[in-house]
């Protein structure tokens, strides 16, 4: 076989082989675990303040040069876009568990990609932890 | 062209690993795109006055007539937060960028692109760092929109003299509001 023909056929066959997940499935994005994305972007603090937590973390926002979209108090919800050469979004969310805990979610979007990669988290959680005076504590 | 079995293979795969590399899914989030920097105090200096006030609610509507003053619509807010955001869509071209596109354009025949419209967002929020005094912390971005509709680049705006004005015009909207002039 000619080298051109090989390469030239790699180059139309690949992306059907690497390809991306397919349009449709983006739309509730039904490639990722959701017990798993959950565990990753959740954590328990142990306050009942929802006000000072969601005060709390568009501080830890802006320290993370964020600007604040939204914010809903009693829905328990703030958005928020960093643009720093790249567009990353950002949904916390602030719900009650049981009498004593709180549970803060962070949901992110990097350009067009969903961010699934825990270490984001891991540093969003790190940093709210260090704004709150209180502990991350991993859900189960 | 003679067949050399293991110089194809070789040059196979390596075509193979390019093309996947260029047909990959989008590029993954920087490793410290949500560390927290060590110049972020720094930052939220340049970005925080403190008043001598315990009225949030006043110190909101202050914010958001200078919001007004500059030229913002309102597009979000929530008082019980002490949240303001808003935006608005500006000219962006620069004298000097389109000079450098036509030279550039003389000297070489390509079409470069020039800024044309930038689209600035700003959020104020406020809080309560101790009894009787509030804290306004604004920050502002922007994307910049080329004369071809392509995103030119995206940025967060962070010259000193930026806040140093905002809080100039803050300073003057709450001395006016007590004053209610």
């Amino acid at each position: 076989m000619d080298l051109r023909k090989v390469a030239l056929f790699l180059i139309v066959a690949t992306p059907l082989l690497f390809g991306c997940v397919p349009p449709n499935q983006r739309i509730l994005d039904s490639d990722q675990s959701q017990v798993q994305l959950r565990q990753i972007q959740s954590r328990a603090f142990d306050t009942t303040d929802r006000r000072l937590t969601l005060r709390t973390a568009i501080q830890t926002l802006q320290d993370l040069s964020f600007v604040v979209d939204k914010a809903d108090l009693d829905l328990g919800t703030i958005s928020g876009t960093k643009l720093d050469g790249y567009a990353l979004r950002i949904t916390v969310s602030v719900m009650p568990r049981g009498k004593k805990q709180l549970i803060v979610r962070a949901n992110a979007q990097y350009n067009i990609e969903p961010v699934t990669d825990p270490e984001p988290y891991q540093q969003f959680f790190a940093a709210l932890e260090k704004a709150m005076f209180l502990t991350a504590q991993q859900v189960d | 062209m003679k067949l050399r079995p293991a110089r194809d293979v070789f040059l196979a795969l390596v075509l193979l690993g390019f093309s996947a590399a260029l047909q990959g899914c989008a590029p993954t989030i920087p490793k410290d795109a949500l560390l927290l920097q060590p110049d972020s105090l720094a930052r939220r200096q340049l970005q925080t006055r403190r008043f001598d006030t315990s009225d949030e609610l006043q110190l909101l509507q202050a914010s958001a007539m200078v919001l007004q003053d500059i030229g913002f619509s309102i597009d979000e807010s929530e008082t019980k937060l002490g949240l303001i955001a808003g935006s608005k869509s500006r000219d962006a071209t620069s004298a000097s960028q389109v000079a450098g596109a036509i030279l550039l354009g003389l000297l070489s025949g390509s079409n470069m692109p020039v800024d044309r419209v930038q689209h600035i967002k700003a959020s104020v929020v406020t809080r309560s760092p101790a009894k009787g005094a509030m804290n306004v912390r604004v920050t502002f971005q922007r994307t910049v929109i080329d004369d071809r509709g392509q995103v030119a680049r995206v940025e967060s705006l962070e010259e000193p003299v930026l806040y140093q004005e905002f809080f100039d015009k803050l300073s003057k909207s709450v001395f006016l509001q007590a004053n209610n002039i």
